[in-house]
């Protein structure tokens, strides 16, 4: 048997990526759009399909992992198709190169942009369907095109003829499509900014209808179990599946490149078989890691200069000549993305073709490295992506539609469904990078900051997903959430040192800005607290208002950040009654940041007992992420980046033990429950200005959240907690 | 070995080891897939049906123990007023977790009418979600009992 080892997969991901400077590899447009459609329905372009009874279905190119994609996109197309957005089937597409996402050069969902991206191509191309089918029935009636128009998925001409789109599509289907699409003006959407829009998918979700990755079942299917190494980097030397393959139901026991797989009739006897099987580990290049060594490491690699990615004035200097200074180092811990949908993939590889069913964030890739694992071509790779139980940026990763495509192969070609347990899911997670960031702060007799040094310590994502975008030891993502640095500081110098630590990072939603705002909205309370200073109006008296450009962040605009953070932080502060008295051992804290062209500040309010225990009462935000398309679901992801970044703050971190991730379920990597979710959340939106494009979503609050929390908690107790999580075993030992 | 019990208010015969949990008897021998698996270790709630009208994790349930007993799924609940709630709230995300959580809330309202907040949080504290949707669940939970 063959397998492709995990350095030849990163090795293959490299190459895919390298070749097109982002990652665009080769792709294949499904054929002529109208041969895509299958009978009895036409298609004028890749993102709209009109049965000949006329039900239109719109195709969702972005993954639904809870975010609403599978509403927002179809919002987008419709509201300017004109077609009844409630009446709509929504399906997901197949990989191709028309669905791109321009924000990130893949079909990739992901770095808050799906809305983004989609906010002109999207009304595009359903004004642009709209006019082939005015054109298709101008033509058809033989009337000029000026003489027909579209009325809620029909096409009216002179003398009351009247056309479905159903009619009229397949010739819309072959005609050309116009280069000139205007698109209506933002004060005449109907549906785009509806608050009351519901989503799409609610009503099957409360029935338990959609099918998720985990609910695929195709003819002949079997179920397989997996045993991976527990250590990380491991590899199976040898095994004994003796009593394994004599358990009920079992078809095969096959070695793949990460472990022993057990095939069998159903998932129960493939898991009991499978922890019968005695596996000789190779503990592999990291043996007897283990937090100290790692915590040491980054240390060591602290000490170097580190790439620099922002630089102003002389801050060395400043520092020096400084009245006061202020230095801290935060280290920050690796979580586990752990969505509640466990990893898995339904593959079917037989000689000439594989057929891939998966929940995945990157379908574009999967065909590249399910060929590079298969022996086939990437063409020969057909698939399919199901619904996504969660995804927080774990399934950008494609290692688990590997991992089933190659068990596939090697049980004979039969159709499997691989299944990870949340044990599996945990330990063999990319994680969000530990990390140690060090900021000092020069103040003037004032308190202003006159310099400041920023240095930071971490794993690089990028240069293990996609090389080519790290430049000059500076990887784009590893500085987000920094370099758009909003304080109007004449010196500053801010540095990057990449350090591998030999456990697998991975992007975790809102990735850099994470560890960087966390740190820096800290720090800077810290600053106001040695100035004797109001958090808020410290940071008012010291926002860069000029109009500037980061150059490392690629998915900020970047531009006039500082008067956006200025109107986020007096709102802030008067809706959340900031300044008012509280009771003893209650406290608020304050943070705010710019990520994704949305700028988001927060007000948290915590009550902490005597034991250091944390509740979470009220969060107050304040977001300017332009127009929304969906408010409602906007409002949902601002809920959703609380909740998750409440998780990681309060709770989150992942150790490692003897080369082992210590914490394999939900007993040991806690997360937010019911009772621990705050009672009182009020997001306020901030007016759009004319013309401004949205922002995203998605991820930002997930950042900001957490440092509001830890100022909460040093306004509370007078504890600066600078070891994350924030647990009563670290504040008291702060 | 052959076990009979009531599925959503049809008898079912199963032909399976006795120690294998509920849930992947649902999910795989009757194809009842709402029900998920998030964590085989009734930590998370993912996998909460009815027994005998009790909210249980069926991950931890032998399907050998439950010979001649009714369970409910997702899949047999007929358009509730929680499910209703949770359509007008619009409280699902991801939706993976939300079979559970919508079982874990039909238990709640069937004992106890008028939940306060520590009720529900008594409640739903055994039902993770990982995108974060507790506030509309607790608002939902909320409107649903005012339906009743």
């Amino acid at each position: 048997m063959e397998n492709i080892s995990n350095q030849s997969r990163r090795d293959f991901i490299k190459a895919s990526a390298a070749a097109g400077g982002a990652l665009v590899v080769g792709f294949h447009l499904p054929g002529k759009l109208a041969q895509a459609a299958e009978a009895g329905h036409a298609m004028p372009n890749a993102w709209i399909k009109v049965s000949a009874d006329n039900q239109v279905t719109i195709l969702v190119a972005r993954s639904e992992m809870g975010q609403g994609v599978a509403t927002s996109m179809p919002m987008l197309v419709a509201e300017e198709l004109d077609v009844d957005i409630n009446k709509v089937k929504v399906e997901f597409a197949p990989p191709a190169e028309v669905y791109i996402n321009s924000l990130l050069g893949g079909q990739i969902t992901g770095g808050s942009t799906s809305v983004r991206d989609a906010w002109e191509k999207l009304r595009k191309a359903g004004a642009s369907a709209r006019m082939l089918l005015v054109a298709a029935a101008a033509q058809e009636w033989g009337v000029d095109a000026g003489q027909v128009r579209a009325e809620n998925g029909n096409l009216v001409g002179p003398g009351g003829k009247r056309m479905s789109y159903g009619m009229a599509a397949p010739k819309a289907a072959q005609m050309e499509p116009p280069k000139d699409v205007p698109l209506k003006p933002a004060s005449s959407f109907k549906i785009v900014g509806n608050a009351k829009q519901k989503r799409l998918d609610t009503p099957q979700k409360v029935k338990g209808e959609p099918t998720f990755g985990i609910d695929t079942r195709v003819p002949g299917m079997l179920y397989a179990a997996v045993a991976m190494s527990p250590y990380l980097g491991g590899k199976a030397k040898a095994y004994d599946d003796s009593r394994a393959k004599n358990m009920p139901g079992v078809k095969a026991v096959v070695q793949y490149s990460r472990g022993v797989a057990v095939v069998a009739d159903s998932y129960w006897q493939a898991k009991k078989a499978k922890d019968l099987l005695e596996i000789d580990w190779d503990e592999g290049p990291n043996a007897g890691m283990n937090m100290q060594k790692i915590w040491a490491g980054l240390r060591d690699a602290s000490k170097q200069p580190g790439a620099v990615f922002r630089e102003a004035g002389d801050a060395d200097s400043a520092l020096s000549g400084a009245a006061k200074t202020v230095t801290s180092t935060y280290q920050l811990p690796f979580l586990s993305h752990s969505p509640m949908e466990p990893q898995n993939t339904t593959a079917h590889v037989t000689a000439d073709k594989a057929v891939i069913i998966t929940p995945t964030q990157f379908q574009q890739l999967i065909p590249h490295v399910v060929a590079g694992a298969t022996g086939l071509k990437p063409e020969q790779v057909q698939v399919t992506t199901t619904y996504l139980g969660g995804g927080f940026g774990r399934r950008v990763e494609v290692d688990y539609a590997i991992d089933a495509a190659e068990i596939s192969k090697a049980a004979g070609g039969v159709p499997v469904k691989m299944v990870w347990s949340r044990e599996d899911d945990m330990t063999h997670d990319s994680y969000r990078p530990a990390g140690l960031y060090t900021l000092t702060a020069g103040l003037d007799s004032g308190g202003k900051m006159t310099g400041v040094r920023f240095h930071s310590t971490s794993p690089s994502i990028s240069a293990r997903l996609f090389p080519s975008i790290v430049k000059d030891g500076i990887d784009p993502f590893a500085v987000e959430g920094i370099d758009n640095f909003p304080y109007a500081v004449g010196n500053i110098k801010f540095t990057y040192q990449m350090h591998d630590s030999g456990v697998t990072p991975g992007y975790w939603r809102a990735v850099s800005h994470n560890l960087n705002a966390v740190a820096l909205e800290c720090f800077i309370d810290e600053c106001a607290n040695a100035a004797g200073k109001d958090p808020i109006a410290y940071r008012l008296a010291q926002i860069d208002m000029a109009e500037s450009k980061h150059a490392w962040s690629g998915l900020s605009a970047g531009v006039s950040v500082g008067p956006r953070i200025k109107a986020a932080l007096e709102m802030v502060r008067d809706k959340s009654g900031w300044g008012t008295p509280l009771a003893r051992g209650k406290g608020r804290g304050v943070a705010v940041m710019e990520g994704y062209n949305t700028v988001i500040a927060i007000v948290a309010e915590v009550t902490v007992s005597a034991n250091y225990d944390v509740a979470l009462d009220r969060v107050v935000a304040v977001v300017d992420a332009g127009p929304l398309v969906h408010p409602d679901q906007a409002l949902a992801q601002m809920e959703s980046c609380i909740n998750y970044g409440q998780s990681a703050c309060m709770f989150g971190e992942i150790t490692i033990k003897d080369n082992a991730v210590q914490q394999n379920n939900f007993d040991m990597y806690r997360v937010v429950r019911m009772e621990e979710s705050p009672k009182i959340i009020e997001i306020h939106w901030v007016k759009p200005a004319a013309n401004q494009p949205p922002g995203g979503l998605g991820e930002p609050g997930t950042a900001v959240v957490q440092p509001a929390i830890a100022n909460a908690i040093f306004a509370a107790t007078g504890k600066r907690v600078r070891t994350l999580p924030l647990t009563p075993e670290n504040i008291r030992a702060s | 070995m052959k076990i009979t019990f009531n599925v959503n208010g049809k008898n079912q015969t199963v032909d399976v080891a006795p120690d294998t949990p509920l849930l992947w008897v649902l999910r795989d021998s009757l194809g009842l897939v709402g029900t998920k698996f998030g964590c085989g270790k009734a930590l998370c709630g993912a996998c909460t049906v009815h027994l005998n009208n009790m909210a249980i994790r069926s991950c931890q349930t032998p399907v050998g123990s439950i010979a001649g007993q009714r369970v409910t799924t997702i899949e047999g609940l007929k358009m509730n007023n929680v499910q209703k709630a949770w359509i007008a709230l619009d409280v699902p995300q991801c939706g993976y977790c939300q079979p559970g959580q919508i079982m874990s809330a039909t238990a709640l309202l069937a004992a106890n009418k008028n939940p306060s907040d520590s009720d529900i949080d008594a409640a739903m504290s055994g039902n993770i979600c990982r995108c974060g949707t507790y506030p509309r669940i607790r608002a939902a939970i909320k409107a649903a009992a005012r339906m009743a």
